[in-house]
């Protein structure tokens, strides 16, 4: 008998090898004859390339090459960006290695390959370049302005892009309203840091090319190196084997995978690159950097009338695979849960002389839900309301649903007032809040905040429509096919390509569970584009809601197809049989049955078939969504802030989430865990900083704040399941929510413990010394902090925020 | 080049290496002991943690040659015959991984502090793994795998100690 496998907390599959080290880490591999790659990197944000000697580095011991951007400037092409927001976006050149300028620091500008990776490290000392020093640009709003120095030249401004989305009449929602809301916050800029650094081997073999490489995109990399270098698609082979996580950063077609695959080419022999930490920080690309102005209007009992959101997107230098979609994700989420009645949404994108940005775990959607979320408890203070209750008073009732939002998306399902309910329970809300009284009334000099996240997202990336409406370059479909072998076992290949969201045992329980075959019969293969032949990979919470579903629908075309053969070798009409526990049988005669084995058997020997099916058992599944998914939920946190010292402790965290029908409820869990460590880091410790001159100051992780264990509260985790209805299997995305939900959650808890000071933002990441410096008013009267100087929780804020 | 003869996961191996050599390296490339895996440059990720003479070191920050004449077990080197250190058990039943990449490090650092603690706290569990990141889970299954693992590798005697 098989069991129910959806829904089960099965231990995954992936650990035997991870947990013994019998890996298969991309900087593992060394075939006989590997080279080394080591690459020199601009030091400068910006500066004309006069000249790179090379020779002294050339005649080092075990040194076969050295080159420079000049000798790969015929065949190194530029690198894509698929996502051409607008027709008259301004799109920069952008060579895998600097030729005549570079344009930040890390930028490659030559490169050694030799006999080992010190050899190759050794060399990089000794060439030699001459550098001519440009200005550094690297304030968005100096950036704009008349007379900035420009990051292109050619270009003739550094402004990227502006993208417009407007619904409804914002100024008849402005006009006249009773209480209007004007903040400015920044989202700053953070570095992905995937536990593996990028490494890539390419393996040529006549005149064919084996690409290894530490990506989330196998397929997508594949005909995007062959449209870089003009090596024929079929040419190429990519494989993603073991990857260390992603968060977006390896969503990417990198600079250092064109030239180790144009080195291959030319040296005929495998080459091999590893970055090190320290430049991956520079190189791997970043994610969020924000400047967002924002301005809601509501009305006195709450009612929110309409949002205009303006930002500026920090673009880098260059523009990489989507890096000016991004901040476009979180064009359709500002709105939130929320009803309104008009929306204005405008971003322009702008050039720096810093690492380019891209696609950073949520991608648009956490500075979004930054921002509205941050602004309901803006809200609910200035009219003395309860956070909770101006939230409720906004959102979308669970009866409403199907529910067209003001930015145009139709969410498909929810329910709000569930989660929040959960969420309030856990939390012990009443208790802590009367905590809180009882600290503000001692004067405590440790206050306690509590911060409401009540949030959606839009996952499950994407249907192919949609994309093509925003002039995204390709579809958001996924593909499965389904084998099921001569002797019983079955083999599921799939398209997404997982790099620890663990595909391996969850695609393996959804064929069990479909098939009525026992797990362990199942074998999951992914993540090579010889083994899987096609694919969008995974990003975007898209591989259960897109992938899983694709895989669904294999094994329904699977069944399908068996029946028929069942049918013909029980002599028996397909319409008078059922399938139950992996066995057809005739309606009502039970023993008068066969196996799915048996089918498989017969299909393959195909002795016997019905009249013009195909011999073997097996289908595939290219699977286009209709609709994104919508995971939701309700976070709270309680932080204690000292206002001595301004650190902040997090005492509790409470996180419910819908993420509809959970096919193993450990492996999302565990999603959520790590997405709230990765908010909570962005609320806290992480911030990629440059100084006045364009250099990175956070190149190491003893600069740059990637919290460990001792750093993070434990979590209290629960869900409510509303499934989607969008997918027939009821899923939606969890691979980003607790990343989305979890930032404002965070920053709304200290500001709450700190209103009573007068404080009303302390910006991200919230160091002890920024805490602090709110504290002492930022250019407020002297004095000191005195609670109730400013009113609090309960009183109407005057002054500027009118 | 200098002579090394280090005992690795139970195996002697004798080498010249150059003097700069770091031990992760010696490991991964000369050795092909590519279980123990590369996170940082700087010491702070604990990804390449191995036991050196029993003591948890992290082997980007350790010469080859100040291994020479000493043992070291990597993750390679823990269960027997097939079977699973109760450290490994427990990472895989308490999903206290994802990707996997921190988990060898991860995994040594736990048994080394449970080598000085055989009942620690969840606080003590976080702050000894505190040189150890994960940027898959958040940790809160780790702490819980690492007091799984510690009941399960307590003697009789450390029990008694701990339940009196």
């Amino acid at each position: 008998m098989t069991v129910q496998e959806i829904g089960t907390p099965r231990r995954r599959v992936e650990d035997a090898r991870l947990v013994t080290g019998r890996t298969r880490w991309t900087d593992n591999m060394q075939p006989p004859g590997t080279l080394y790659v080591a690459f020199l990197r601009s030091p400068m944000a910006h500066a004309r390339i006069n000249s790179v000697n090379v020779s002294a580095a050339k005649s080092r011991p075990n040194v076969v090459a050295v080159l420079t951007g000049a000798d790969f400037a015929d065949e190194q092409g530029s690198l894509p960006c698929a996502w051409p927001v607008t027709e008259d976006m301004k799109h920069p050149a952008h060579p895998p290695m600097a030729v005549d300028e570079v344009r930040y620091v890390g930028e490659p500008v030559a490169c050694v390959v030799a006999r080992d990776r010190y050899a190759a490290a050794d060399a990089l000392e000794a060439i030699d370049v001459d550098y001519e020093p440009l200005p550094a640009v690297v304030d968005m709003e100096e950036a704009l302005k008349e007379g900035s120095p420009l990051v292109h030249e050619d270009l003739g401004t550094n402004k990227c892009y502006t993208w417009v989305f407007e619904n409804g009449d914002l100024d008849a929602a402005m006009r006249d309203a009773p209480v209007v809301i004007e903040r400015r916050y920044v989202q700053q800029r953070l570095i992905p840091t995937a536990m593996e650094p990028r490494a890539v081997l390419c393996v040529p073999e006549g005149d064919d090319f084996t690409v290894y490489s530490a990506t989330q995109i196998p397929h997508i990399l594949r005909l995007m190196l062959a449209t870089v270098t003009g090596i024929p698609e079929h040419r190429l082979r990519v494989v993603a084997p073991d990857v260390g996580g992603g968060f977006g950063s390896k969503l990417q077609v990198y600079g250092e995978e064109v030239l180790c695959l144009l080195l291959a080419r030319r040296l005929g022999r495998p080459v091999k690159w590893t970055e090190s930490r320290s430049e991956g920080n520079m190189a791997v690309h970043h994610g969020r950097d924000q400047i967002q102005r924002l301005r809601l209007a509501a009305d006195r009992d709450g009612r929110i009338r309409g949002l205009k959101v303006d930002l500026l997107a920090d673009m880098g230098a260059y523009l990489m695979l989507v890096t000016p979609g991004i901040p476009l994700l979180g064009a359709f989420m500002f709105n939130g849960i929320y009803k309104m009645d008009a929306y204005s949404f405008t971003c322009t994108g702008v050039f720096t002389t810093k690492t380019p940005t891209d696609a950073y775990r949520g991608a648009g959607r956490p500075e979004a839900t930054f921002a509205i979320e941050r602004l309901m408890d803006e809200l609910a203070a200035e009219l003395g309301l309860d956070p909770i209750e101006v939230r409720r008073r906004n959102w979308i009732r669970h009866e409403e649903f199907p529910y067209e939002t003001v930015a145009g998306l139709t969410y498909d399902s929810g329910h709000y007032e569930a989660a929040t309910d959960k969420a309030l329970q856990l939390f012990e809300y009443d208790k802590l809040r009367a905590e809180q009284a009882d600290r503000r009334e001692r004067r405590d000099p440790v206050q306690l905040g509590i911060g409401v996240s009540t949030y959606t997202e839009m996952c499950g990336l994407a249907p192919s429509r949609v994309l093509g409406s925003l002039s995204y370059g390709a579809g958001g479909w996924e593909h499965a096919s389904v084998r099921v072998l001569p002797s019983g076992k079955v083999e599921v290949v799939t398209g997404s390509s997982a790099h620890g969201q663990g595909h391996e045992t969850a695609w393996a329980q959804i064929a069990a569970d479909r098939l009525g075959v026992p797990f362990e019969d199942v074998k999951v293969l992914h993540g090579d584009t010889a083994v899987s032949p096609k694919g969008m990979d995974t990003y975007g919470s898209r591989s259960l809601a897109v992938g899983g579903v694709a895989l669904y629908g294999a094994c329904d075309k699977v069944i399908d197809k068996a029946r028929k053969v069942a049918a013909h070798l029980l002599e028996a009409d397909e319409n008078d049989l059922e399938f139950s526990g992996g066995r057809f049988h005739v309606k009502g005669v039970a023993e008068q049955g066969r196996t799915l084995q048996e089918v498989a058997a017969a299909a393959f020997a195909a002795h016997d078939l019905p009249e013009g099916l195909e011999p073997s058992l097996d289908a595939e599944v290219t699977y286009d969504p209709d609709n994104f998914s919508f995971p939701h939920g309700t976070h709270l946190c309680a932080a204690e802030v000292d206002t001595e010292t301004g650190m902040v402790r997090l005492r509790t965290y409470v996180a419910v989430d819908d993420v509809g029908k959970v096919v193993n409820p450990l492996i999302v869990e565990g999603q959520v865990h790590g997405g709230l460590a990765q908010g909570i880091a962005q609320a806290l410790y992480e911030e990629a900083v440059y100084d006045a001159e364009g250099n990175l100051t956070t190149t190491t992780m003893a600069d740059y704040l990637v919290p460990s264990a001792a750093d993070l509260p434990e979590f209290t985790t629960d869900r409510t399941e509303t499934p989607a209805t969008s997918n027939p299997l009821g899923v939606k995305g969890v691979g980003e929510a607790g990343t989305i939900a979890s930032t404002p959650a965070v920053v709304n808890a200290i500001v709450d413990a700190l209103r009573p000071y007068g404080v009303r933002d302390v910006p991200m990441p919230c160091t002890p010394e920024r805490v602090w410096r709110a504290l002492q008013g930022d250019g407020a009267p002297e004095g000191g902090p005195q609670p109730g100087a400013a009113g609090g929780l309960g009183s109407v804020q005057g002054g500027d925020a009118q | 080049m200098t002579r090394v003869r280090v005992e690795v996961d139970g195996v002697t191996y004798e080498d010249d290496v150059e003097p700069r050599l770091l031990l992760v390296h010696y490991l991964r490339d000369r050795l092909g002991k590519v279980g123990t895996p590369i996170g940082c440059d700087t010491t702070n990720c604990g990804a390449c943690t191995v036991l050196l003479d029993g003591v948890s070191v992290k082997s980007c920050s350790v010469l080859a040659v100040q291994a020479d004449g000493r043992q070291v077990t990597t993750v390679e080197g823990l269960g027997i015959d097939g079977t699973l250190h109760p450290l490994q058990r427990a990472f895989h039943e308490e999903h206290a991984l994802q990707c996997g990449f921190c988990t060898p490090g991860m995994i040594m650092a736990a048994l080394d502090l449970l080598r000085e603690n055989a009942a620690p706290s969840d606080e003590e569990i976080r702050e000894g793994l505190e040189g150890n990141l994960c940027r898959c889970t958040g940790y809160q299954n780790i702490v819980r795998a690492v007091r799984r693992a510690a009941r399960e590798m307590r003697t009789p005697a450390q029990e008694r100690e701990v339940t009196s």
